[in-house]
């Protein structure tokens, strides 16, 4: 990790520190306003944007590094798709990027844009689970190769939320006047897969942070958790269980900050995403149920901090393209590949 | 917990060119006939003949010196070679464990005489070394070798016995962990590396053979055998440190991965040659495990690379990586009907009974996973 990115992670850490997220018991996730002011303060909202878009710079890297500690944190903001995608869409169709905060989602097949007589755009449709729509200021569509940037409030919006609390809304629009189409640059690579596979690095990179901390509190109660007069630590069963959490903690980390250096090397290289999405919705599986076993009891109660975690690495693990969706991905490529091509697909993430 | 905090690595420029060369070399000795894929080849892969013409590229002792006759390429590049080796299933046994791990403990803790001796030698493909940890009673716990050796005039008598020597029965040398003086409060203390020239008069080699029938591994019987002081390497009573930092270039490498890599390739021309589609899913599944394991792996790489010293992120590797030699195999049989036979005509129904054959050795080589695992679990901290 260079220095800038160290600098920022702590920083970011610092702010989660100051201003924790909560979840409500048996509850919704809450908006954590506070977070993403000071995230706005160190100027991380918009990373990974260029700066001539009106981005804050940097690479998907530094936008991982962040993701993990945001996933550590389980921090209440929309970090991913307001920079990673709702931003991402704009600033490669050269549109302005409002303030605020920013939810985005694919169109099709539900929503669809209609020219109306006079030459005017509206969206009609309903589009379901869409990550923190009733808190984002607007909201970014691609549809059919197009961007085009909603008001949130001009959409009606129906709460929900996946096993974590987090909201994923359904939104509806009814008509809703469009005032601007944009159309992404020729070499942007826009593309709903593009989308998809930016959402699924995100994610992935998330989960690394949550088995993260999944891990942390493990180590941390076997070393306390008394019984037959020795922490649980103590017992070979819970150390072989320790290092399986760390291994696949590890693999998860490595996986998404690979992935990303392959994004910024190649944008177009899909295998890296796919591969690192698939193998850590895997991990992430394994994390919270050994982080649970090591807990006892404990850990699945609505009081106690690990099933802020787990629940995460349930959820994420199937959002933005499930691991089933992904691993066929991968084995589309390697098929493809043959046998005479697959070791060098896998090393070359093509 | 530093142990965990690991910083990919994208492998550069120049080291794909590297890359290229080992392949096209590669595809020249398969098309050739010169030598045939199978898996597990640094365990079993034994070619003099093969060592001499990689060693020729400069392909062998890339993390040796110069000024000893190797190229000085570095972790990454060797790391590049290797990988390539396993993946293509070349047989690389002879010179590996000299490659691996005895040359490099030679140039860290050898006197010059011995640097001169061996270096050059492992460097051109022609000087093989074997391991001489284990015993019969000891395994997992190495501190407790009772080999024994004994000062006399010019030199050290041993008696003792070591086992799953690969390759003792050919190999030119080894360096075996010896008690020199009795154990005392400290079971580290009074331990000793030494160079063992072979043969010695004073030693049996017998084999012991693997439930394939192959013949890889051996019993090492020392029987008052005379090894001179210039044999013992680095200083009477420092082995355990130094056979400590050994076990780290035995577990940290990409042959904890990709020892079944073949398989999956044979699988998939298979199903290619009989014009049947993949099962993409679970393909895909073992391919993004592997995937992800080799950037780690490669992670391990590039911070030995850096000067650093991995050793619990090697043996998280190890620990992964090994289970995932057993799984591919389990995935190939999900993927594709067929009969594991040892004797068959079909190459796939031969090398898979191979895998499985071979499978349970896997996650006991080089440190069981559990110890592994202990080893993990001390490092991640908190009271115990």
């Amino acid at each position: 990790m260079n220095e800038i990115t160290k600098a920022l992670t702590e920083a970011v850490s610092d702010a989660c520190e100051r201003h924790p997220s909560v979840t409500e018991a048996g509850g919704e996730v809450e908006w954590n306003a506070e977070l993403w002011n000071a995230l706005e303060q160190i100027g991380v909202t918009l990373l990974s944007v260029p700066e001539e878009a009106g981005g804050a710079g940097g690479d998907m890297s530094m936008a991982v590094a962040v993701l993990q500690v945001l996933g550590e944190q389980s921090a209440g903001v929309p970090f991913a798709e307001t920079a990673l995608l709702g931003a991402w869409l704009l600033s490669e169709s050269g549109a302005p990027i409002p303030d605020g905060v920013l939810t985005a989602a694919v169109a099709e097949p539900d929503v669809t844009l209609i020219e109306e007589p006079g030459g005017s755009w509206t969206l009609d449709g309903t589009l379901s689970r869409v990550p923190w729509a009733r808190y984002a200021d607007h909201i970014v569509l691609l549809v059919d190769g197009n961007v085009v940037l909603v008001e949130r409030q001009r959409a009606s919006v129906t709460p929900g939320s996946n096993m974590a609390g987090e909201p994923r809304d359904r939104v509806e629009f009814n008509r809703v006047a469009v005032d601007t189409v944009f159309t992404p640059v020729d070499d942007a690579g826009v593309s709903p897969q593009a989308f998809a596979a930016r959402g699924a690095l995100a994610r992935t990179a998330s989960m690394a942070g949550a088995a993260r901390r999944a891990l942390d509190l493990s180590v941390r109660y076997a070393s306390e958790r008394q019984q037959f007069g020795r922490p649980v630590k103590a017992f070979q069963a819970v150390q072989q269980l320790l290092a399986t959490l760390a291994g696949e903690t590890l693999l998860c980390g490595v996986a998404a900050e690979s992935a990303a250096q392959a994004l910024d090397v190649d944008p177009g290289s899909l295998l890296p995403i796919a591969a690192a999405k698939t193998s850590a919705s895997k991990s992430a599986g394994e994390v919270a149920s050994v982080a649970h076993q090591v807990h006892g009891a404990i850990g699945v109660t609505d009081e106690h901090e690990l099933r802020l975690s787990t629940t995460r690495l349930w959820a994420w693990r199937e959002e933005f393209g499930s691991a089933r969706a992904w691993a066929k991905q991968v084995g589309e490529i390697g098929a493809k590949a043959g046998a005479d091509g697959l070791w060098a697909a896998l090393v070359n993430g093509r | 917990m530093d142990a965990l905090t690991l910083d990919a690595v994208v492998f550069p420029d120049h080291l794909k060119t590297l890359r290229q060369d080992v392949r096209a070399f590669l595809r020249e000795e398969i098309a050739s006939g010169a030598i045939t894929p199978k898996i597990d080849q640094w365990l079993s892969g034994w070619d003099p003949a093969f060592s001499r013409r990689l060693a020729a590229r400069g392909w062998v002792g890339m993390a040796l010196p110069e000024q000893y006759g190797g190229s000085s390429a570095g972790p990454l590049a060797r790391f590049v070679v290797i990988e390539e080796l396993l993946a293509a299933g070349a047989p690389v046994a002879a010179h590996w464990i000299a490659d691996r791990q005895s040359g490099p403990s030679i140039l860290k803790f050898g006197s010059e005489e011995q640097k001169t001796t061996y270096l050059p030698r492992i460097a051109k493909g022609e000087c093989y070394f074997g391991i001489g940890m284990s015993e019969p009673d000891t395994g997992s716990d190495l501190a407790s070798v009772r080999t024994r050796g004994t000062k006399v005039d010019g030199g050290w008598v041993l008696n003792g016995t070591k086992v799953w020597t690969s390759g003792a029965h050919r190999a030119d040398a080894l360096i075996a962990l010896v008690r020199t003086e009795p154990l005392g409060d400290s079971r580290h203390a009074g331990l000793t590396q030494i160079i063992v020239d072979l043969p010695n008069p004073g030693i049996q080699i017998r084999p012991i053979y693997l439930m394939t029938g192959e013949h890889d591994f051996n019993e090492v019987v020392f029987e008052n055998a005379f090894i001179p002081d210039s044999r013992v390497l680095g200083e009477p009573g420092s082995g355990w440190a130094q056979v400590t930092s050994e076990l780290a270039m035995e577990r940290s490498g990409p042959e904890r991965i990709l020892s079944t890599f073949p398989l999956l390739v044979f699988a998939l021309r298979a199903l290619e040659a009989a014009d049947e589609g993949v099962d993409e899913v679970r393909f895909g599944s073992i391919l993004a495990r592997l995937w992800s394991l080799r950037q780690l792996s490669v992670a391990v790489a590039g911070q030995l690379d850096a000067g650093e010293d991995p050793a619990i992120a090697a043996a998280l590797v190890k620990n992964l990586g090994t289970q995932f030699e057993s799984l591919l195999i389990d995935s190939v049989r999900a993927l594709v009907d067929v009969e594991p036979d040892l004797g068959s005509e079909d190459e796939l129904a031969r090398m898979l009974a191979y895998a499985v054959l071979h499978s349970p050795g896997f996650t006991l080589r080089g440190g069981t996973n559990q110890i592994l695992q202990g080893i993990v679990a001390k490092a991640l901290g908190g009271r115990a």
